[in-house]
């Protein structure tokens, strides 16, 4: 295995911000991705957002991943992705944090593992993204002024995204009242 | 109706009471447009110059479906748009006639997921298939040209107590496939 050549300059300002912590990076087609302990998300996040050297000023996109059935090793089930941009210096990060569940997932219950410090009060843009993940993964966010489904209907029974949940639904599509000409 | 106009002063017009009745239903089918998807450009190209469905007295879209004669499904309905579906559906007086626009409507066509209502004819009666992907202009007004016979023919289906059945009409393909590109050689072979 190769080791990959690590030039983000971002790294350095964060390992040096955070010497205690384990941080894990990649690079992948000049693209690098950090893997971020969920405990101290927020702290990197706003870091990155407001040193200078970083200066991460927009949040392009949250989103997660499901890595059931994943054909390499992997480090956790869930990883929700950060996608960042600084316009200053031209320059694109993706953090990552890995999340294992606890319960069955299933189901819909509130899983405590599968939560991670909203950023919100950092990118305000975060908040539908945010509500996404949690439509659709059921990974919550602590501090996220309104976590509700965004797409789907409030009492769907699953969060669809999980591998384990089956691309035709458990029925969601069937279970309707049918009209006819004579229904009032 | 301006029929007077074109008659002889002292002429007399003796018609039946339903056939003329029938006669301006056909002639004003406003179509509710119930456009969810690609489908509904397709429909707003009906509509428009080229294809010109005010030749056959369905332009008015109505957004009311108060309005409207009949309610054109076009495009996938979502599991969580259809109670609207249904809503709108039940607004309409009658007589009204349902069209299920496109593969989408009518069977959920490639979207086989948990969120897309596989036909909306589980849920809703629908008189008219009308099958493509999206179907050309031709066939939705095809389409409405079946209800019109119909209307035209006092043909309505009922049952035995008097309701209404759907129609279940399925429109036919109306094009032909063309020959397809073939492997260019050059030279001899
Ligand atoms: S049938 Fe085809 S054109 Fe019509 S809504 Fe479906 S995908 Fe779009």
């Amino acid at each position: 295995m190769t080791v990959a050549t690590l030039t983000h300059p971002s790294l350095a300002t964060i390992k040096g911000a955070f010497p205690s912590v384990a941080f894990l990076a990649s690079e992948f087609r000049g693209q690098t991705t950090l893997v971020v302990p969920a405990a101290r998300l927020h702290e990197v996040m706003r870091v990155l957002r407001d040193h200078p050297d970083c200066d991460f000023n927009f949040l392009v996109d949250v989103t997660a991943v499901d890595y059931l059935g994943y054909p390499a090793p992997v480090q956790a089930r869930f990883a929700v992705v950060y996608c960042l941009l600084s316009h200053q210096h031209d320059r694109r990060l993706t953090v990552k944090v890995n999340l294992d569940p606890t319960l069955d997932t299933k189901g819909t219950a509130a899983d405590p593992a599968l939560e991670v410090e909203s950023v919100t009060d950092l990118w305000p843009g975060a908040e539908w993204l945010e509500r996404e993940v949690f439509d659709m993964f059921g990974i919550r966010f602590r501090g996220h002024p309104d976590l509700r489904r965004i797409l789907l209907w409030r009492d769907f029974p699953a969060f669809p995204l999980r591998k384990d949940y089956p691309l035709r639904g458990r029925g969601e599509r069937e279970h309707f009242q049918t009209l006819t000409r004579e229904s009032r | 109706m301006g029929i007077e106009s074109a008659l002889p002063v002292d002429s007399i017009l003796t018609t039946q009471l339903q056939r003329v009745v029938n006669w301006s239903r056909r002639s004003s089918v406003w179509p509710m447009p119930f456009a969810t998807a690609c489908c509904g450009i397709e429909l707003m190209a009906t509509a428009c110059s080229r294809f010109d469905l005010a030749r056959f007295g369905a332009e008015v879209m109505r957004f009311s479906p108060r309005q409207a004669d009949l309610l054109i499904v076009a495009g996938r309905v979502s599991v969580k748009m259809l109670p609207v579906l249904q809503r709108i559906y039940m607004q309409m007086t009658e007589p009204k006639w349902v069209i299920s626009m496109g593969a989408c409507a009518s069977t959920g066509g490639v979207f086989d997921t948990y969120a897309v209502v596989q036909g909306v004819d589980q849920f809703i009666p629908v008189d008219v298939y009308v099958p493509g992907c999206p179907p050309r202009p031709e066939m939705l007004i095809e389409a409405i040209m079946a209800i019109q016979r119909i209307i035209d023919n006092d043909a309505i289906p009922r049952d035995g107590e008097g309701a209404r059945l759907p129609l279940n009409i399925a429109v036919q393909p109306n094009f032909e496939p063309r020959s397809q590109p073939v492997p260019v050689t050059v030279g001899t072979t």
